[in-house]
């Protein structure tokens, strides 16, 4: 078992190799010269060719490279051409947001997708496997800022029950906080939600076609206890690992997101930066993102010893 | 304890040769109703200049902002423009990029995926950038490949189909894999069968059907993620109407005319649902363990 | 239908399980599949009937429908099935929950597959105990430790913390029989137990079988397409063809004197390795010419008649009902006097 462990946790490593030369590449064929702008207007080429020693701009891909990663090694995410603030500070003062709407819409979609699907199998072929698959296809189909202007359109201009945009932290109250991420979570939770219920009925349907299914039943076991005690585990693998993989649409969701709710977190910050080509921040938020994606993908990977016993030998 | 049957109790055969439509229609309504709403899209995509006779990019500055009637059926954005023409026309770009990117992820991923699955030497180092550029989500990779290049839709095509290659290339090298070590592979090989037979006998045949899905799902992604990185300003150039350009455009006006919003937003929403059904009913009248009698 | 103990001791007893007139549909896209066809039979309390026939012969589906486990697009269209006189088509899908696992076990083929992978096998032995006698989690798990022991498991106490794949095909089947016999049921349905193990474990799990059988006083309903084991341990066998009971009789009578042809078929298409065989020259396998009707084409008559070596001109048209032609030996056959008589002459 903790070959496997060893085993899985090595191999993320030329994953973040890969991602860490494509953004660094992104940085190196940017277009514009940073050292021109450190210069400033009435710099002469002289001036401009100096600081581009400074910056070692002059040294060849793989040197730079390694200096780069150095500096990512120590936290160094660069600095933001337009702000002149460091891109890890930055990223980390707009953290919190982001993750509390990252919790909100995982919680909203696996506790509603996984039952979800269980029913849909245990029903299948019938109406209600049809009308939650009929939902699924929907929560799939329809783009997150679509759906959120949906939302907004119905719950905070016409019924006005909850916010229209902003965000409210934690500690000023579990109310607002709730009323201010309750419609993005949904709009950017739909697709992912959507997602899970599918492969959640697929394993779950194959699974209750195995003869142990059978046995159960044969014991006398109730339904519920049929669907949540022995299919379930049995089914877990292919959903645990959809839910890993699905936080990377949550991920490009959450930069959407946050920019039709004005909630200020990293994606709003991602945004900005989009429109003023500050390559840097773009360069910072694209390895904070995938590193998370990456991380939360091995702990799947990790989780699987607890699901499946045939996996630890 | 008597069981007499005097009568013959003969059950009927169901052998249909014919092509039954209805029949067809009745046990995959997914594929019909993906299908119709897709090609009702694509008929409006290239009728477009019939459809909406006007000038997508006529300002009428004096018109602006009028919710739908007889005269403007989506009434008309902040600068007097016609909605519904935008609309009709927008979608254009939206199956324009979604079909090439399906097309050229497809091809590419293909061609990588063949070649990983069937030389092991290859494969390790592809694999691996594969699962590097995995690691980025989609709409990040196209963001960071946009700022890069200059906005056109030439490069919003390029910058949509790269993150979509490594789940082709996936894909077809699992296919390679689990066919690879079938015994009829190493029949054939030990008679000499040349490398280019047994790819297009055996490979490739049995790659189109999960390629044929995969293309679908491919198309819907592309055209969500051409429309958010429109939306977040990172897409299609502002002078040709996407629906994703024309959502940004109206979202300052959200509140007060939710109509330029709303209707390219609902026509990108049944173009990804028409799209995502037929990948779905295809998946499942191609899966050989359901295969049912079309 | 009550009939004489065939435990042969004086007085009727009543029997513990009755399946009367049972017919199990299956409503297909492809048309109507009468997988069992009006089946009847009647087990006593401890004694063991065997079920032989073909596959798709409809035995498993008679135990299925027993236990009230038939799914869509199947479902139980005629008859009754009686639990000591209660019938159990009659009660309320709660109330057969209670008497599944409970008073009527069921164990399966496939050892391996029919154990859930994903849970130690201790935990699926003490979930019967859980669910129908209430105990506690301690307590289950200390029966299921016993179960183990019961069923001849060496070390008990360490494998119950086992899962399925960690044992051998042997000793899954031991553990089913287990998970089955906790709570002393009053009835086994064992569908083909030892079809899927070598031949030498076979021997063993039946000798367990018949053991456990002693002891807890269980009946047993065998099923299986293997003639040597009804041989072994069955006291009264039901042969079973194309959804319908075509011969009952005791286990003797009925390898000595059969009164159908399809049995007298299964019968001579045992190999036979001895001198005697040889020497009568029956070197070539015997075999029943044909195959098993599709169980949508229910033709007029006897539904053997096509294979069958001793058809009449009245075996077309008519089927033949199943009667009593000798005490205690039923057959469903025109030319059952036939057929015995050709047993009789070798």
């Amino acid at each position: 078992m903790y070959v496997y462990l060893v085993r899985r946790l090595i191999s993320t490593l030329p994953v973040m190799v890969v991602v860490g030369l494509f953004v660094f590449s992104l940085l190196y064929l940017a277009p514009g010269d940073p050292a021109a702008l450190i210069a400033g207007d009435l710099a002469t080429a002289d001036d401009i060719a100096k600081i581009r020693d400074k910056l070692g701009l002059n040294e060849p891909f793989l040197a730079r490279f390694a200096e780069w990663s150095w500096d990512l090694a120590h936290g160094d995410l660069g600095v933001s051409i337009f702000s002149n603030l460091p891109v890890a500070r930055l990223i980390g003062q707009r953290i919190e947001p982001t993750l509390a709407l990252a919790a909100t819409t995982m919680l909203f979609a696996v506790t509603l997708a996984v039952p979800m699907g269980i029913l849909a199998a245990w029903k299948a072929g019938t109406w209600v496997d049809r009308l939650i698959m009929g939902f699924a296809v929907l929560g799939f189909s329809f783009p997150v800022f679509v759906s959120a202007y949906l939302l907004i359109y119905g719950f905070s201009i016409r019924l006005e029950w909850l916010p229209v945009e902003g965000y409210t932290p934690l500690r000023v109250g579990l109310g607002p906080f709730l009323a201010n991420l309750a419609l993005p979570s949904v709009a950017l939770g739909s697709i992912y939600m959507a997602l899970i219920a599918r492969i959640t009925r697929t394993s779950v349907l194959e699974v209750l076609s195995e003869d142990y299914i059978r046995t159960a039943h044969a014991k006398g076991l109730p339904a519920f206890r049929v669907l949540v005690g022995h299919a379930l585990k049995n089914a877990g693998v292919p959903i645990v690992t959809v839910i890993g993989l699905g936080i990377g649409l949550l991920i490009g969701g959450v930069v959407i997101t946050e920019s039709v709710f004005g909630i200020p977190g990293v994606g709003r910050l991602t945004v900005d930066a989009i429109l003023a080509r500050d390559y840097p921040v773009i360069q910072g938020v694209i390895l904070v993102f995938s590193g998370v994606y990456v991380l939360v993908n091995l702990l799947v990977d990790l989780s699987y010893v607890f699901i499946d016993p045939r996996i630890r030998y | 304890m008597t069981d007499a049957t005097p009568a013959a109790t003969e059950v009927d055969e169901h052998g249909s040769e014919s092509v039954d439509l209805a029949g067809f229609v009745r046990r995959n309504p997914t594929v019909t109703l993906g299908s119709i709403l897709l090609l009702a899209i694509l008929l409006v995509a290239v009728f477009a200049p019939l459809l909406a006779s006007g000038d997508p990019q006529a300002l009428n500055p004096i018109q602006r902002l009028r919710p739908p009637s007889a005269e403007h059926w989506f009434g008309t954005d902040m600068y007097g423009r016609d909605v519904f023409t935008r609309t009709i026309h927008g979608s254009r770009i939206s199956l324009v990029v979604g079909s090439l990117v399906a097309l050229i992820s497809v091809g590419f991923g293909l061609v990588i995926g063949l070649v990983a699955g069937y030389l092991r030497v290859v494969d390790g180092i592809v694999m691996r950038v594969m699962d590097g550029l995995m690691a980025i989500p989609d709409i990040l990779l196209a963001i960071a490949l946009m700022a890069l290049f200059r906005a056109s839709v030439t490069n919003v095509v390029i910058a949509v189909t790269v993150p979509q290659v490594p789940r082709v290339v996936r894909l077809v090298r699992a296919v390679v894999l689990t066919i690879r070590e079938r015994p009829y592979i190493e029949a054939a090989q030990s008679i000499g069968t040349r490398f280019r037979r047994i790819l297009t006998k055996h490979l490739l045949p049995n790659t189109i059907a999960p390629l044929i899905v995969q293309a679908t799902y491919t198309g819907a992604a592309a055209v969500l993620t051409e429309a958010g990185l429109s939306f977040l300003g990172a897409g299609t150039p502002p002078n040709i109407p996407s629906w994703g350009n024309m959502m940004a455009e109206g979202r300052t006006y959200f509140q007060v005319a939710v109509w330029i919003l709303l209707f390219p937003g609902m026509f990108l929403a049944i173009t990804v649902l028409a799209v995502n059904l037929l990948g779905d009913g295809l998946r499942d009248a191609l899966d050989p363990r359901l295969r049912r009698r079309l | 239908m009550i009939a004489p103990s065939p435990t042969g001791s004086g007085g009727p007893t009543r029997p513990i399980l009755e399946i009367d007139r049972l017919k199990t549909h299956f409503f297909t896209r492809d048309g109507v599949v009468r997988a069992v066809d009006g089946v009847s039979c009647v087990l006593y309390p401890g004694e063991t009937l065997g079920v032989v026939g073909e596959s798709g012969c409809g035995k498993s589906i008679t135990a299925l429908s027993v236990l009230r486990l038939i799914a869509r697009p199947g479902r139980i269209v005629e008859g009754d099935i009686r639990l000591a006189g209660r019938s159990l088509l009659a009660v309320s899908e709660a109330e057969m929950r209670m008497i599944r696992g409970n008073e009527i076990s069921m164990i399966f083929q496939e050892p391996m597959t029919s154990l859930n992978p994903v849970l130690t096998v201790g935990r699926q032995i003490a979930e019967t105990f859980i669910l129908h006698q209430d105990l506690s989690r301690r307590a289950a798990h200390d029966k299921a430790v016993e179960m183990l022991r019961l069923v001849r498991i060496p070390e008990a106490e360490r494998r119950v913390h086992d899962y399925p794949f960690q044992l051998s095909g042997g000793m899954r089947q031991r553990v089913m029989i287990a998970m089955a016999l906790s709570c002393n049921p009053k009835v086994l349905l064992a569908d083909e137990p030892t079809t899927a193990l070598d031949v030498t474990i076979q021997a063993q799990i039946l000798h367990l079988m018949l053991d456990l059988k002693e002891r807890l006083g269980t009946a047993i309903i065998l099923i299986t397409h293997d003639l040597g084991v009804i041989a072994e341990t069955a006291q009264r066998a039901v042969v079973m063809y194309a959804g319908r009971k075509v011969e009952e009789a005791s286990v003797e009578v009925l390898f000595e004197r059969p009164r159908h042809p399809y049995t007298l078929g299964l019968m001579k298409s045992v190999p036979r390795l001895d001198k005697a065989a040889y020497d009568a020259k029956r070197r070539r396998l015997a075999e029943i010419p044909g195959m098993v009707p599709a169980l949508k084409k229910i033709p007029a008559g006897c539904i053997f008649e096509p294979r069958c070596a001793f058809a009449a001109e009245r075996c077309r048209r008519e089927t033949p009902p199943l009667e009593e032609h000798a005490p205690g030996h039923w057959s469903a056959c025109w030319e059952q006097a036939r057929v015995a008589a050709s047993v009789a002459h070798g």
